[in-house]
Protein backbone atom coordinates (compact mmCIF):
# COMPACT_ATOMS: atom_id res chain seq x y z
CA UNK A 1 0.00 0.00 0.00
CA UNK A 2 2.51 2.64 1.20
CA UNK A 3 4.23 3.35 -1.99
CA UNK A 4 8.21 5.40 -1.42
CA UNK A 5 8.03 8.18 -4.47
CA UNK A 6 10.55 7.16 -7.19
CA UNK A 7 10.16 8.83 -9.64
CA UNK A 8 9.53 12.54 -10.75
CA UNK A 9 5.73 11.81 -11.80
CA UNK A 10 4.99 9.60 -9.26
CA UNK A 11 6.28 11.47 -6.32
CA UNK A 12 4.39 14.12 -7.59
CA UNK A 13 1.60 12.95 -8.11
CA UNK A 14 1.66 11.53 -4.36
CA UNK A 15 2.32 14.58 -3.08
CA UNK A 16 -0.44 16.04 -4.96
CA UNK A 17 -2.93 13.30 -3.90
CA UNK A 18 -1.64 14.28 -0.36
CA UNK A 19 -2.02 18.03 -0.40
CA UNK A 20 -5.79 17.76 -2.22
CA UNK A 21 -7.36 14.69 0.12
CA UNK A 22 -9.45 15.95 2.80
CA UNK A 23 -7.45 14.00 5.52
CA UNK A 24 -9.78 13.40 8.22
CA UNK A 25 -9.91 9.58 8.89
CA UNK A 26 -12.17 7.81 6.67
CA UNK A 27 -13.55 10.79 4.73
CA UNK A 28 -14.70 10.63 1.12
CA UNK A 29 -13.28 13.46 -1.13
CA UNK A 30 -15.65 14.90 -3.25
CA UNK A 31 -14.98 15.59 -6.84
CA UNK A 32 -15.60 19.59 -6.43
CA UNK A 33 -12.30 19.87 -3.80
CA UNK A 34 -9.93 18.79 -6.28
CA UNK A 35 -8.02 20.89 -9.02
CA UNK A 36 -7.50 19.52 -11.84
CA UNK A 37 -3.84 17.31 -11.64
CA UNK A 38 -2.36 19.46 -14.92
CA UNK A 39 -3.10 22.74 -13.65
CA UNK A 40 -0.71 21.70 -10.70
CA UNK A 41 2.20 20.36 -12.32
CA UNK A 42 2.40 23.20 -14.80
CA UNK A 43 2.79 25.57 -11.67
CA UNK A 44 4.97 23.23 -9.41
CA UNK A 45 7.93 23.14 -12.33
CA UNK A 46 7.45 26.80 -13.06
CA UNK A 47 8.44 26.60 -9.14
CA UNK A 48 10.55 24.39 -9.48
CA UNK A 49 12.90 25.79 -11.94
CA UNK A 50 13.10 29.04 -9.18
CA UNK A 51 14.16 26.30 -6.12
CA UNK A 52 17.46 26.36 -7.22
CA UNK A 53 18.08 29.65 -6.24
CA UNK A 54 15.97 29.30 -3.01
CA UNK A 55 18.74 29.06 -0.71
CA UNK A 56 21.07 31.71 -2.37
CA UNK A 57 21.48 34.76 -1.37
CA UNK A 58 19.39 37.87 -2.77
CA UNK A 59 16.12 35.85 -3.29
CA UNK A 60 14.04 37.29 -6.05
CA UNK A 61 10.13 37.62 -5.38
CA UNK A 62 9.94 34.73 -7.59
CA UNK A 63 12.10 32.30 -5.43
CA UNK A 64 11.02 32.93 -2.08
CA UNK A 65 7.40 31.99 -3.27
CA UNK A 66 9.52 28.80 -4.42
CA UNK A 67 11.19 28.37 -0.92
CA UNK A 68 8.19 29.15 1.26
CA UNK A 69 5.11 27.41 -1.14
CA UNK A 70 6.14 24.75 -3.44
CA UNK A 71 8.08 21.52 -2.69
CA UNK A 72 11.30 22.67 -4.01
CA UNK A 73 13.74 20.61 -4.39
CA UNK A 74 17.50 21.66 -2.26
CA UNK A 75 20.98 20.78 -2.94
CA UNK A 76 22.23 18.59 -0.53
CA UNK A 77 24.99 15.34 0.28
CA UNK A 78 23.68 12.46 1.55
CA UNK A 79 25.16 11.92 4.87
CA UNK A 80 25.37 7.97 5.28
CA UNK A 81 27.18 7.61 8.34
CA UNK A 82 24.60 9.79 10.36
CA UNK A 83 22.02 7.55 8.51
CA UNK A 84 20.08 4.33 9.55
CA UNK A 85 19.99 1.69 7.52
CA UNK A 86 16.04 1.26 7.78
CA UNK A 87 13.14 1.96 5.75
CA UNK A 88 12.31 5.40 5.45
CA UNK A 89 8.20 6.60 5.93
CA UNK A 90 6.69 7.26 3.05
CA UNK A 91 6.43 11.05 1.99
CA UNK A 92 2.61 10.67 2.48
CA UNK A 93 3.06 9.29 6.03
CA UNK A 94 4.93 11.89 7.07
CA UNK A 95 3.59 14.84 5.88
CA UNK A 96 0.23 13.84 6.98
CA UNK A 97 0.62 12.19 10.63
CA UNK A 98 2.61 14.63 12.83
CA UNK A 99 2.12 16.62 15.87
CA UNK A 100 2.07 20.39 15.72
CA UNK A 101 -0.68 21.76 18.03
CA UNK A 102 -0.03 25.15 16.68
CA UNK A 103 -2.60 23.58 14.00
CA UNK A 104 -5.01 21.46 15.61
CA UNK A 105 -4.17 18.22 18.28
CA UNK A 106 -5.30 15.73 15.33
CA UNK A 107 -2.00 14.16 13.94
CA UNK A 108 -4.37 15.28 10.21
CA UNK A 109 -4.33 19.19 11.31
CA UNK A 110 -1.09 19.84 10.80
CA UNK A 111 -1.33 19.19 6.96
CA UNK A 112 -4.70 20.40 6.56
CA UNK A 113 -4.39 24.04 8.48
CA UNK A 114 -0.50 24.86 7.80
CA UNK A 115 -0.63 25.00 3.46
CA UNK A 116 -1.32 29.00 3.72
CA UNK A 117 1.27 29.22 6.28
CA UNK A 118 4.08 32.18 5.33
CA UNK A 119 7.80 31.32 5.65
CA UNK A 120 8.47 34.35 4.08
CA UNK A 121 9.94 36.56 4.98
CA UNK A 122 11.13 34.83 8.54
CA UNK A 123 13.54 36.25 10.98
CA UNK A 124 15.37 34.34 14.02
CA UNK A 125 16.03 36.48 16.91
CA UNK A 126 19.29 35.46 18.66
CA UNK A 127 19.87 37.10 22.06
CA UNK A 128 21.28 36.01 25.80
CA UNK A 129 24.62 34.48 26.48
CA UNK A 130 26.33 35.15 23.27
CA UNK A 131 28.69 37.95 21.76
CA UNK A 132 26.46 38.08 18.36
CA UNK A 133 23.02 38.38 18.67
CA UNK A 134 20.36 40.04 16.83
CA UNK A 135 18.00 39.69 14.41
CA UNK A 136 18.67 37.88 11.34
CA UNK A 137 16.61 36.77 8.32
CA UNK A 138 16.35 33.32 7.48
CA UNK A 139 19.11 33.94 4.29
CA UNK A 140 21.25 34.66 6.75
CA UNK A 141 20.52 31.86 9.25
CA UNK A 142 21.25 29.28 6.32
CA UNK A 143 23.73 30.90 3.75
CA UNK A 144 27.37 29.48 5.64
CA UNK A 145 25.74 26.00 5.96
CA UNK A 146 25.86 23.06 3.42
CA UNK A 147 23.17 20.83 3.70
CA UNK A 148 23.10 17.03 4.34
CA UNK A 149 20.18 14.45 4.36
CA UNK A 150 20.26 12.17 7.31
CA UNK A 151 17.85 9.18 7.32
CA UNK A 152 17.40 9.46 11.19
CA UNK A 153 14.50 7.41 13.28
CA UNK A 154 11.69 9.42 15.21
CA UNK A 155 10.35 8.49 18.32
CA UNK A 156 7.19 10.17 19.74
CA UNK A 157 6.31 10.37 23.07
CA UNK A 158 2.96 8.34 22.48
CA UNK A 159 4.49 5.06 21.69
CA UNK A 160 4.72 5.72 17.29
CA UNK A 161 7.72 5.90 15.13
CA UNK A 162 8.67 6.85 12.12
CA UNK A 163 12.39 6.61 9.97
CA UNK A 164 12.70 10.11 8.13
CA UNK A 165 14.96 11.50 5.72
CA UNK A 166 15.72 14.78 6.84
CA UNK A 167 17.81 17.98 5.46
CA UNK A 168 19.55 19.91 7.14
CA UNK A 169 22.80 20.71 9.13
CA UNK A 170 24.50 20.57 12.65
CA UNK A 171 23.16 23.24 15.33
CA UNK A 172 26.47 23.20 16.74
CA UNK A 173 27.89 24.62 13.39
CA UNK A 174 25.06 26.98 13.69
CA UNK A 175 25.22 27.83 17.39
CA UNK A 176 28.95 28.74 17.10
CA UNK A 177 28.62 32.07 14.51
CA UNK A 178 27.32 33.94 17.67
CA UNK A 179 30.03 33.00 19.90
CA UNK A 180 27.98 31.94 23.09
CA UNK A 181 29.82 33.20 26.14
CA UNK A 182 30.74 30.52 29.03
CA UNK A 183 27.91 31.45 31.08
CA UNK A 184 25.74 29.94 28.26
CA UNK A 185 25.05 26.65 29.74
CA UNK A 186 21.54 26.02 28.06
CA UNK A 187 19.58 27.42 25.23
CA UNK A 188 16.45 28.28 24.69
CA UNK A 189 14.03 28.01 21.22
CA UNK A 190 10.62 29.54 20.66
CA UNK A 191 8.04 29.03 17.86
CA UNK A 192 6.79 31.73 16.20
CA UNK A 193 3.93 33.39 17.93
CA UNK A 194 0.48 34.36 15.46
CA UNK A 195 -2.71 33.02 16.35
CA UNK A 196 -4.14 34.40 13.11
CA UNK A 197 -1.71 32.37 11.15
CA UNK A 198 -1.81 29.37 13.38
CA UNK A 199 -5.45 28.12 14.80
CA UNK A 200 -4.31 26.27 17.39
CA UNK A 201 -2.74 28.97 19.29
CA UNK A 202 -5.92 30.28 19.69
CA UNK A 203 -7.51 27.76 21.95
CA UNK A 204 -5.67 27.21 25.75
CA UNK A 205 -4.08 23.45 24.97
CA UNK A 206 -0.85 24.43 25.41
CA UNK A 207 1.18 27.91 26.73
CA UNK A 208 2.07 29.92 23.79
CA UNK A 209 4.62 30.09 22.22
CA UNK A 210 6.29 27.08 22.08
CA UNK A 211 9.45 26.67 24.00
CA UNK A 212 12.15 24.14 24.27
CA UNK A 213 15.42 23.83 25.21
CA UNK A 214 18.91 21.78 25.04
CA UNK A 215 22.09 21.99 27.09
CA UNK A 216 24.79 23.05 25.67
CA UNK A 217 26.46 20.17 25.44
CA UNK A 218 23.49 18.56 23.97
CA UNK A 219 23.00 21.48 21.10
CA UNK A 220 26.25 21.10 20.04
CA UNK A 221 26.13 17.24 20.15
CA UNK A 222 26.81 16.58 16.41
CA UNK A 223 23.50 13.95 15.69
CA UNK A 224 21.39 17.15 16.35
CA UNK A 225 20.27 18.47 13.36
CA UNK A 226 18.63 22.35 12.29
CA UNK A 227 16.14 20.84 9.76
CA UNK A 228 14.99 23.07 6.71
CA UNK A 229 14.15 20.02 4.54
CA UNK A 230 12.56 16.28 3.66
CA UNK A 231 13.06 13.67 1.27
CA UNK A 232 15.16 16.16 -0.40
CA UNK A 233 12.78 18.76 -0.60
CA UNK A 234 11.77 21.97 1.37
CA UNK A 235 10.41 21.10 4.07
CA UNK A 236 6.90 20.73 4.43
CA UNK A 237 4.36 23.71 6.64
CA UNK A 238 3.18 21.26 8.13
CA UNK A 239 6.76 19.50 9.38
CA UNK A 240 7.97 22.76 11.03
CA UNK A 241 9.01 24.84 8.18
CA UNK A 242 11.22 26.70 7.98
CA UNK A 243 13.62 25.68 10.30
CA UNK A 244 12.84 23.15 13.05
CA UNK A 245 15.47 21.07 15.20
CA UNK A 246 15.63 16.82 15.13
CA UNK A 247 17.43 15.24 18.48
CA UNK A 248 17.09 12.08 17.11
CA UNK A 249 17.43 10.36 20.68
CA UNK A 250 15.01 12.50 22.22
CA UNK A 251 11.04 12.06 22.37
CA UNK A 252 9.89 13.81 19.19
CA UNK A 253 8.61 17.25 20.97
CA UNK A 254 11.39 18.20 21.38
CA UNK A 255 12.31 19.26 17.85
CA UNK A 256 10.59 22.64 18.12
CA UNK A 257 9.11 24.17 14.66
CA UNK A 258 9.25 27.32 13.17
CA UNK A 259 12.06 28.74 15.09
CA UNK A 260 11.87 32.36 15.44
CA UNK A 261 14.16 32.39 18.78
CA UNK A 262 17.35 31.38 20.09
CA UNK A 263 18.63 32.47 23.15
CA UNK A 264 21.68 31.41 25.06
CA UNK A 265 20.77 30.90 28.98
CA UNK A 266 22.71 30.46 32.32
CA UNK A 267 19.81 28.03 33.69
CA UNK A 268 17.45 25.75 32.18
CA UNK A 269 14.59 27.04 30.12
CA UNK A 270 10.74 26.48 30.86
CA UNK A 271 9.63 24.11 27.85
CA UNK A 272 6.44 23.53 27.11
CA UNK A 273 5.53 20.48 27.89
CA UNK A 274 7.60 19.76 31.05
CA UNK A 275 5.68 23.14 32.27
CA UNK A 276 2.47 21.85 31.04
CA UNK A 277 2.62 18.42 33.05
CA UNK A 278 5.40 18.20 35.36
CA UNK A 279 5.27 14.81 36.12
CA UNK A 280 4.93 13.60 32.64
CA UNK A 281 7.37 15.26 30.44
CA UNK A 282 10.69 16.11 31.63
CA UNK A 283 13.20 18.64 30.33
CA UNK A 284 15.59 15.81 28.83
CA UNK A 285 12.89 13.36 27.17
CA UNK A 286 15.64 10.84 26.48
CA UNK A 287 13.81 8.02 24.96
CA UNK A 288 14.30 5.24 27.13
CA UNK A 289 12.10 2.21 27.57
CA UNK A 290 13.22 1.55 31.31
CA UNK A 291 11.29 5.03 32.44
CA UNK A 292 7.75 4.62 31.20
CA UNK A 293 5.21 7.36 30.72
CA UNK A 294 2.69 7.72 33.86
CA UNK A 295 -0.63 6.58 31.99
CA UNK A 296 1.32 4.45 29.49
CA UNK A 297 4.36 1.73 28.37
CA UNK A 298 7.39 3.44 26.94
CA UNK A 299 8.89 -0.03 26.54
CA UNK A 300 7.64 -0.67 22.64
CA UNK A 301 6.47 1.27 20.13
CA UNK A 302 4.51 0.97 16.76
CA UNK A 303 6.32 1.72 13.84
CA UNK A 304 3.93 3.75 11.69
CA UNK A 305 3.39 2.68 7.82
CA UNK A 306 4.10 -1.34 9.19
CA UNK A 307 1.68 -4.31 8.33
CA UNK A 308 -1.54 -3.78 10.14
CA UNK A 309 -0.88 -7.16 11.97
CA UNK A 310 2.83 -6.62 12.69
CA UNK A 311 3.86 -6.57 15.69
CA UNK A 312 4.93 -3.66 18.00
CA UNK A 313 8.49 -3.23 18.60
CA UNK A 314 10.96 -2.77 21.26
CA UNK A 315 12.11 0.83 22.09
CA UNK A 316 16.09 1.36 21.92
CA UNK A 317 17.84 3.13 24.77
CA UNK A 318 17.95 6.90 23.40
CA UNK A 319 16.26 5.72 20.19
CA UNK A 320 19.23 3.22 19.17
CA UNK A 321 21.45 6.10 19.56
CA UNK A 322 23.33 5.22 22.92
CA UNK A 323 26.56 4.65 21.53
CA UNK A 324 26.94 8.05 20.47
CA UNK A 325 25.41 9.95 23.07
CA UNK A 326 24.75 7.98 26.22
CA UNK A 327 28.13 9.73 27.62
CA UNK A 328 26.32 13.09 27.88
CA UNK A 329 23.84 11.53 30.70
CA UNK A 330 26.80 9.16 32.39
CA UNK A 331 26.08 9.50 36.65
CA UNK A 332 22.91 10.69 35.92
CA UNK A 333 19.79 9.09 37.65
CA UNK A 334 17.71 9.01 34.66
CA UNK A 335 14.73 7.99 36.19
CA UNK A 336 14.88 11.75 37.94
CA UNK A 337 16.19 13.36 35.06
CA UNK A 338 13.25 11.80 32.30
CA UNK B 1 -47.38 -0.09 15.04
CA UNK B 2 -45.78 -3.39 12.68
CA UNK B 3 -43.81 -0.69 10.42
CA UNK B 4 -41.65 -0.65 13.52
CA UNK B 5 -40.56 -3.49 13.48
CA UNK B 6 -40.56 -4.80 10.10
CA UNK B 7 -39.11 -1.24 9.06
CA UNK B 8 -37.68 1.50 10.94
CA UNK B 9 -36.10 -1.24 13.32
CA UNK B 10 -33.92 -2.72 10.55
CA UNK B 11 -32.87 0.19 9.49
CA UNK B 12 -31.68 1.22 12.10
CA UNK B 13 -29.90 -1.25 13.00
CA UNK B 14 -28.15 -1.53 9.66
CA UNK B 15 -27.64 2.91 10.41
CA UNK B 16 -25.91 1.39 13.94
CA UNK B 17 -23.23 -1.11 11.99
CA UNK B 18 -22.38 1.94 9.24
CA UNK B 19 -18.97 2.64 12.12
CA UNK B 20 -18.20 -1.02 11.71
CA UNK B 21 -18.77 -1.56 8.06
CA UNK B 22 -16.33 1.34 7.18
CA UNK B 23 -13.77 0.12 9.71
CA UNK B 24 -14.07 -3.27 8.25
CA UNK B 25 -13.73 -2.04 4.98
CA UNK B 26 -10.74 0.23 5.62
CA UNK B 27 -8.92 -3.03 7.05
CA UNK B 28 -9.56 -4.48 3.26
CA UNK B 29 -7.97 -1.32 1.52
CA UNK B 30 -4.80 -0.57 4.51
CA UNK B 31 -4.08 -4.39 4.19
CA UNK B 32 -4.14 -4.12 0.15
CA UNK B 33 -7.13 -7.03 0.48
CA UNK B 34 -9.76 -4.89 -1.78
CA UNK B 35 -9.77 -1.05 -2.43
CA UNK B 36 -13.19 -0.77 -1.76
CA UNK B 37 -14.33 3.09 -1.48
CA UNK B 38 -12.05 5.68 -0.54
CA UNK B 39 -12.19 4.76 3.07
CA UNK B 40 -8.28 5.28 4.06
CA UNK B 41 -7.72 4.35 8.03
CA UNK B 42 -4.34 6.42 7.20
CA UNK B 43 -0.93 6.86 8.58
CA UNK B 44 -1.91 4.58 12.37
CA UNK B 45 -4.85 2.71 11.63
CA UNK B 46 -4.60 0.44 14.94
CA UNK B 47 -5.52 3.90 16.45
CA UNK B 48 -8.07 5.23 14.04
CA UNK B 49 -9.86 0.99 14.76
CA UNK B 50 -9.05 2.02 18.28
CA UNK B 51 -10.78 5.54 18.49
CA UNK B 52 -13.00 4.75 16.24
CA UNK B 53 -14.42 1.81 18.23
CA UNK B 54 -14.10 3.61 21.44
CA UNK B 55 -15.80 6.91 20.38
CA UNK B 56 -18.67 4.09 19.15
CA UNK B 57 -19.19 2.52 22.38
CA UNK B 58 -19.50 6.09 24.53
CA UNK B 59 -22.24 7.25 21.57
CA UNK B 60 -24.45 4.04 22.31
CA UNK B 61 -23.96 4.54 25.65
CA UNK B 62 -25.33 8.29 25.40
CA UNK B 63 -28.02 7.25 23.05
CA UNK B 64 -29.08 4.29 25.17
CA UNK B 65 -29.68 6.81 28.33
CA UNK B 66 -31.37 9.20 26.04
CA UNK B 67 -34.07 6.58 25.73
CA UNK B 68 -36.01 7.28 28.79
CA UNK B 69 -35.67 11.16 28.78
CA UNK B 70 -37.02 11.37 25.33
CA UNK B 71 -40.05 8.99 25.98
CA UNK B 72 -40.45 11.77 29.09
CA UNK B 73 -40.70 14.45 26.48
CA UNK B 74 -42.45 12.99 24.07
CA UNK B 75 -44.95 11.30 25.77
CA UNK B 76 -44.32 8.01 24.01
CA UNK B 77 -42.88 5.02 24.60
CA UNK B 78 -41.63 4.04 21.11
CA UNK B 79 -38.13 4.94 22.53
CA UNK B 80 -38.27 2.14 24.46
CA UNK B 81 -38.56 -0.30 21.87
CA UNK B 82 -34.87 1.02 20.65
CA UNK B 83 -33.36 0.76 24.07
CA UNK B 84 -32.04 -2.88 23.71
CA UNK B 85 -30.36 -2.81 20.42
CA UNK B 86 -28.65 0.54 21.19
CA UNK B 87 -27.39 -0.61 24.59
CA UNK B 88 -26.08 -4.39 22.71
CA UNK B 89 -24.75 -1.98 20.27
CA UNK B 90 -22.58 -0.20 22.74
CA UNK B 91 -21.57 -3.95 23.59
CA UNK B 92 -20.87 -4.52 20.26
CA UNK B 93 -18.42 -1.50 19.87
CA UNK B 94 -16.45 -2.22 23.20
CA UNK B 95 -15.63 -5.91 22.39
CA UNK B 96 -14.59 -4.59 18.67
CA UNK B 97 -12.46 -1.86 20.55
CA UNK B 98 -11.08 -4.39 23.48
CA UNK B 99 -10.11 -6.84 20.81
CA UNK B 100 -8.64 -4.39 18.63
CA UNK B 101 -6.81 -3.25 21.89
CA UNK B 102 -5.67 -6.70 23.14
CA UNK B 103 -4.91 -8.39 19.54
CA UNK B 104 -3.66 -5.56 17.37
CA UNK B 105 -2.15 -2.72 19.57
CA UNK B 106 -0.92 -5.32 22.03
CA UNK B 107 -0.31 -8.24 19.54
CA UNK B 108 -2.26 -10.53 21.31
CA UNK B 109 0.04 -10.67 24.63
CA UNK B 110 -2.37 -11.05 27.49
CA UNK B 111 0.82 -10.56 29.70
CA UNK B 112 1.19 -7.16 28.32
CA UNK B 113 -2.28 -6.86 29.09
CA UNK B 114 -2.49 -7.30 32.71
CA UNK B 115 0.38 -5.57 33.19
CA UNK B 116 -1.69 -2.76 31.89
CA UNK B 117 -5.10 -4.06 33.96
CA UNK B 118 -2.36 -3.60 37.09
CA UNK B 119 -0.29 -0.46 35.77
CA UNK B 120 -2.43 1.95 34.26
CA UNK B 121 -5.35 3.19 35.79
CA UNK B 122 -7.12 4.08 32.62
CA UNK B 123 -7.08 0.99 31.15
CA UNK B 124 -8.13 -0.32 34.72
CA UNK B 125 -11.49 1.52 34.56
CA UNK B 126 -12.22 0.76 30.60
CA UNK B 127 -11.78 -2.90 31.33
CA UNK B 128 -14.38 -2.79 34.71
CA UNK B 129 -16.69 -1.03 32.35
CA UNK B 130 -16.46 -3.50 30.04
CA UNK B 131 -16.62 -6.49 32.39
CA UNK B 132 -19.67 -4.50 33.68
CA UNK B 133 -21.41 -4.10 30.81
CA UNK B 134 -21.17 -8.30 30.04
CA UNK B 135 -24.42 -9.00 32.72
CA UNK B 136 -26.84 -6.87 31.53
CA UNK B 137 -25.62 -8.10 27.88
CA UNK B 138 -26.06 -11.55 28.82
CA UNK B 139 -29.63 -10.10 30.38
CA UNK B 140 -31.00 -8.50 28.11
CA UNK B 141 -33.57 -11.46 26.64
CA UNK B 142 -37.26 -10.02 27.32
CA UNK B 143 -37.22 -14.16 29.12
CA UNK B 144 -34.03 -12.89 31.42
CA UNK B 145 -36.42 -9.45 32.04
CA UNK B 146 -39.37 -11.58 32.85
CA UNK B 147 -37.66 -13.83 35.25
CA UNK B 148 -35.67 -10.96 37.38
CA UNK B 149 -38.54 -8.69 37.62
CA UNK B 150 -37.81 -5.79 39.67
CA UNK B 151 -33.94 -6.89 39.63
CA UNK B 152 -33.73 -6.69 36.30
CA UNK B 153 -34.64 -2.87 36.83
CA UNK B 154 -32.02 -2.54 39.39
CA UNK B 155 -29.34 -4.35 37.80
CA UNK B 156 -29.37 -2.47 34.56
CA UNK B 157 -28.98 0.59 36.73
CA UNK B 158 -25.17 -0.10 36.18
CA UNK B 159 -25.27 1.53 33.05
CA UNK B 160 -25.11 4.42 34.68
CA UNK B 161 -21.81 3.26 35.76
CA UNK B 162 -20.56 1.71 32.98
CA UNK B 163 -21.17 5.37 31.00
CA UNK B 164 -19.19 6.95 33.93
CA UNK B 165 -16.30 4.78 33.58
CA UNK B 166 -16.24 5.26 29.78
CA UNK B 167 -16.26 8.89 29.88
CA UNK B 168 -13.47 9.02 32.75
CA UNK B 169 -11.13 6.06 30.54
CA UNK B 170 -11.34 8.30 27.77
CA UNK B 171 -10.53 11.50 29.76
CA UNK B 172 -7.55 9.53 31.46
CA UNK B 173 -6.19 8.55 28.13
CA UNK B 174 -6.23 11.85 26.21
CA UNK B 175 -2.65 13.44 26.36
CA UNK B 176 -3.51 16.91 26.86
CA UNK B 177 -6.49 18.38 24.57
CA UNK B 178 -9.55 17.47 27.02
CA UNK B 179 -12.34 18.84 24.97
CA UNK B 180 -13.34 16.10 23.50
CA UNK B 181 -13.95 14.11 26.82
CA UNK B 182 -15.22 17.18 27.92
CA UNK B 183 -18.52 17.38 25.35
CA UNK B 184 -19.10 13.70 26.61
CA UNK B 185 -18.68 14.48 30.54
CA UNK B 186 -20.94 17.45 29.87
CA UNK B 187 -23.58 15.04 27.92
CA UNK B 188 -23.69 12.18 30.33
CA UNK B 189 -24.20 14.94 33.79
CA UNK B 190 -26.89 16.18 31.65
CA UNK B 191 -28.56 12.45 31.23
CA UNK B 192 -27.61 10.99 34.93
CA UNK B 193 -28.38 14.69 36.66
CA UNK B 194 -32.17 14.79 34.58
CA UNK B 195 -32.51 10.93 36.63
CA UNK B 196 -31.50 13.05 39.59
CA UNK B 197 -33.75 15.39 39.37
CA UNK B 198 -36.73 13.35 38.34
CA UNK B 199 -36.29 10.87 41.23
CA UNK B 200 -36.44 13.54 43.69
CA UNK B 201 -39.49 15.19 42.34
CA UNK B 202 -41.05 11.45 42.63
CA UNK B 203 -40.14 11.29 45.95
CA UNK B 204 -41.57 15.06 46.71
CA UNK B 205 -44.50 13.58 45.59
CA UNK B 206 -44.87 10.44 47.27
CA UNK B 207 -43.95 12.14 50.54
CA UNK B 208 -46.43 15.17 49.59
CA UNK B 209 -49.82 12.38 48.91
CA UNK B 210 -50.07 11.38 52.65
CA UNK B 211 -50.23 15.20 53.99
CA UNK B 212 -52.56 16.15 51.19
CA UNK B 213 -54.92 13.44 52.61
CA UNK B 214 -54.89 14.24 56.01
CA UNK B 215 -55.41 17.86 54.81
CA UNK B 216 -58.70 17.36 53.04
CA UNK B 217 -59.66 14.89 55.76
Amino acid sequence: MKQMPVSGGLLTKTIWNQLMRKRSTLSVIAPSEITPYEHYVSRRSLLAAGAGLALAPGLGGFARHAFAQAPGALKYVRNAAFSVAEAPNSYTDITTYNNYYEFGTDKSDPAENSQKFRTQPWNVTVGGEAEVTGSFTLEDILKPHALEERVYRLRCVEAWSMVVPWVGFPLGDLLKRFKPTSKAKFVEFKTLYDPKQMPGQRTGVLEWPYVEGLRMDEAMHPLTLVVVGLYGKVLPNQNGAPLRLVIPWKYGFKGIKAIVSIKFMERAPRTTWAGAATNEYGFFANVNPQVDHPRWSQATERRIGASLFGPRRPTLPFNGYADQVASLYSGMDLRKYF
Amino acid sequence: MRWIRWVLKPLVFAACLIPAVRLGLGVLNATGVAHIGDISLGADPVKVMLHTCGRWTLNFLMITLCMTPLKDLTHSIVWLRFRRMFGLFAFFYVLLHFSVYLLLDQDGKLGALWQDIVKRPYITIGVLGLLLLIPLAATSTAKAQRRLGRRWTRLHRLIYLVAILGVWHFWWQVKKDIREPLWYACGLTVLLGYRLWKRRRSFARVSAAPLARTDGA
